[in-house]
């Protein structure tokens, strides 16, 4: 070997040691980087007293049209606190939230529609942790009915606050419901599944014209946790430690429910074939719009799309049905929207909660915001306002909040992870893949435990 | 060992004599113009790299200070994760028929278009331009294209007198296919190198094949495919670690159709190919550690993929220059 090669050689070792070096010191920095710790809150900001000027961002999902409507709630915030100005950022996600909190360079407050992700986002102390502000002011958390802290609050931390919510009930087209010489909404689920029979339209060929309701999880809005709230099927035990999928009995009624429809129909290839047509969920060609199904589960905010886009629409709302052993709990139905907060590393975590507490609570902005997008504000007293333009239609999901029974279902530490398992298995038996109900239950609830137990370490 | 002259310095002596360079290698120089690269290498591949493997140890979920747990992650993946298993199927299957299809298609197509005398190049061209559109919009354009109701090849299936045409897209046992024949719709990029290599092959070796008189099948059977043997194995190698990654055609295609909460891979799972399975946990989930065990189970089957195919290449992969791999 030549002094060149050798020089080469050892320089080379002596290169690849110092980039071993300091590549295992890039890892164990960025392995140890997390913006660190926010110390809890001073004494109570004096809005009457001088303060600097400052402007905080709030970082949101909202985009176009909503986003626009959203933006122009700030300048009364700024009239009440004149020292602080909102830049709203306007269609950003959980993931690009959650990379600013990682790299230090969070907005000062963020607003979110990722429920599933609340049990993480408290958990890990992501979202700051608002109790020590809500004792420090004597904030009333009496203002929002029960049901909102089950999707703002996880494993004692209060991390986020409610603004505006979704409830979801049963659209239903009064015309057919003429044609069918059916009067009033489905109140139990073998009514529903009676109604579905009789408002469905047949081809000349056997393919179906009009569903009467489609009983598929994954179509437009039906799904996994729409139908677990008014059947009543729970998610989890109740310490929340184990999957209750297997031993609920109301998620084979969920089952059991979707299969007759499905054979009624023609099988599942001929819901399929009949789903594959479906038009774009937020357009003017929704089925429900275009007329396609009879009678469809959807959010509150249908309502203003068929305002828009079909007003000569006749239909009406109604509570999901819940089965007929539980007729009692009619009335019941998910809810659960907007969640904001403030994140961990906030630069300016007095100024976020100020304008925080003041978009959960204040009654203006919640009715301005509910008649705009036309959600449902989520305290007593916007619920109560009488500048809340209130239809027939929109009057029920406002009644389906107020039930002391509507909730969101239970939040866990393995976020939507959850949802997509109990999903794809009802996908399987909706397409009668699954020969075993029971014991493809179980099978769920089993992938569920493990995730949990993955998620809580050992 | 000769030390190696100098790039541009003649031997001996020239017109004009110049002073004798340095023998020292000039390290700074080196290391300067190394540097744009050996930055981008090290902060953009190496340190993802290490701390990607130092992740798939840890529980991590983005939020929290990562948690050493040993191998956990690869405990719970090969025993407890049936999705898992599903992805890995799933890719197995895009990786044995998708790729395989592809290159058959891709040399089917390329020697048709080394026939044409008139309007070859509009040709060439006509079947390239695919591969340019963005997966994105292939995908979606494919979405309606294949739709079993108002899509335009099912209503020529009906029109044909099919009487069931397939669901495509809403049915496990057909979509799969459907990203089949998206990726042939797309073929142009692997059609082009099989064109240039079908036109690299010598014509006397055809010429010659003629007099010994051998048919069509035994030219190409024993002189086209040992000769374009070095694009079927470099389209092979790219086509295995393409299918390993494959994402964007099958993300774009199970979210449009499931318009509610279901699980990625719509329908039932068919479509959940390993990439997107890794984007889920990591993204959809938060389960970065756990993203980073399936990366990097993903690059140690890749790698030993790539190194069987070149150990294997030199039984049937011919150069013309000889051996390429030792």
């Amino acid at each position: 070997m030549t002094g060149w090669i050798r020089q080469m050689t050892i320089g080379r070792e002596a290169s690849m040691r110092r980039i071993l070096v300091a590549v295992t010191a890039f890892a164990l920095i960025g392995a140890a980087c997390t913006a660190g710790g926010d110390e809890g809150p001073a004494s109570p900001t004096d809005a009457n007293a001088s303060h600097e000027p400052v402007t905080i961002e709030i970082w949101g999902a909202w985009t176009g049209r909503e986003l626009k409507q959203f933006n122009a709630i700030f300048d009364n915030f700024t009239a009440q606190y004149p020292w602080i100005t909102v830049e709203s950022v306007g269609a950003v996600d959980d993931p690009k939230i959650i990379a600013a909190i990682n790299s230090g360079t969070p907005p000062a407050a963020v607003l979110s529609f990722g429920l599933d992700s609340v049990g993480k986002f408290c958990q890990s102390g992501a979202w700051q942790d608002l109790t020590p502000f809500i004792e420090r002011d004597g904030y009333d958390l009496s203002q929002f009915p029960d049901a909102v802290f089950k999707y703002t609050s996880f494993g004692g931390s209060q991390c986020a606050l409610p603004f505006l919510t979704d409830a979801y009930g049963l659209y239903y087209n009064l015309d057919k419901f003429e044609n069918a010489r059916l009067s009033g909404p489905p109140k139990t689920i073998s009514e529903l599944t009676d109604y579905a029979k009789q408002l469905t339209e047949f081809n000349p060929d056997g393919s179906i014209k009009v569903m009467g309701l489609v009983p598929f999880s994954g179509y437009y809005e039906t799904n996994s946790v729409t139908l677990s709230i008014p059947f009543g099927a729970k998610w989890y035990s109740e310490d929340g430690t184990t999957s209750a999928v297997d031993t609920d009995p109301q998620w084979k009624a969920i089952a059991d429910w979707q299969k007759e429809l499905v054979d009624f129909y023609g099988g599942p290839e001929a819901v399929t074939k009949f789903v594959a047509q479906q038009g774009d969920e937020f357009s003017s060609s929704n089925d429900f719009e275009t007329g396609r199904v009879a009678m469809n589960i959807d959010g509150e905010w249908r309502t203003a799309f068929i305002e828009n886009e079909v007003p000569d629409l006749n239909y009406m709302t109604a509570p999901i049905p819940v089965p007929d052993d539980m007729a009692d709990s009619y009335g019941v139905g998910q809810i659960g929207g907007t969640i904001i907060g403030i994140p961990k590393g906030s630069p300016d975590p007095e100024s976020a909660w100020l304008l925080v507490s003041w978009m959960a609570s204040d009654t203006d902005t919640l009715v301005y915001m509910a008649n705009n997008v036309r959600n449902v504000p989520t305290t007593t007293a916007a619920l109560e306002s009488p500048d809340l333009e209130v239809t027939p239609q929109f009057q029920t999901f406002l009644d389906i909040f107020a039930n002391p029974s509507s909730h969101y279902k239970e939040t866990s530490a393995i976020g939507s992870l959850d949802q997509d398992l109990v999903g794809g298995f009802l996908e399987k038996w909706q397409q009668g893949k699954v020969t075993d109900l029971q014991a493809g239950l179980d099978q769920v609830a089993e992938q569920i435990n493990a995730e949990l137990a993955q998620a809580s370490g050992p | 060992m000769a030390t190696p002259p100098i790039a541009g310095v003649a031997r001996g002596t020239g017109a004009v004599r110049r002073s004798r360079p340095s023998r020292r290698t000039p390290w700074r120089l080196v290391i300067l113009f190394l540097s744009p690269w050996a930055i981008g290498f090290l902060v953009f591949i190496v340190y993802p790299m290490v701390t990607s493997l130092y992740f798939s140890f840890t529980h991590y979920d983005l939020l929290s200070t990562p948690r050493w747990i040993g191998l956990d992650n690869y405990k719970f993946m090969f025993t407890k994760d049936a999705f898992f298993w599903l992805s890995v199927k799933n890719t197995v299957w895009i990786v044995a028929v998708g790729v395989s299809v592809r290159i058959l298609f891709a040399i089917a197509t390329a020697t048709l278009l080394t026939r044409p005398r008139r309007g070859i190049k509009g040709y060439r061209t006509m079947f390239f331009l695919p591969s340019m559109a963005p997966p994105v919009a292939a995908a979606l354009a494919f979405v309606y294209l294949l739709n079993p109701a108002f899509g335009p090849l099912n209503q020529l299936l009906s029109s044909a007198g099919v009487a069931d045409p397939p669901l495509w897209f809403f049915s496990p046992s057909t979509s799969k296919w459907g990203l089949v024949i998206l990726g042939l719709w797309g073929v142009g990029d692997a059609m082009i190198i099989f064109l240039a290599g079908l036109l690299d092959v010598p014509r006397q070796l055809y010429e010659a094949a003629d007099i010994e008189g051998a048919g069509p099948w035994q030219k190409f059977r024993s002189v086209t495919l040992p000769m374009i043997s070095p694009v079927i194995f470099f389209s092979l190698v790219t086509g295995i670690i393409w299918g390993f990654q494959y994402f964007t055609q099958a993300y774009v295609t199970s979210t449009v159709n499931a318009t509610s909460k279901t699980s990625l891979g719509y329908p039932e799972g068919s479509l959940l190919f390993y990439s997107v399975y890794l984007y889920q946990q990591g993204f959809s989930y938060f389960k970065m550690g756990y993203a980073s065990a399936l990366a990097w189970v993903l690059f140690v089957v890749t790698m030993a993929c790539t190194l069987v195919m070149i150990r294997t290449s030199r039984r049937w992969v011919h150069y013309q220059g000889g051996e390429m791999f030792r």
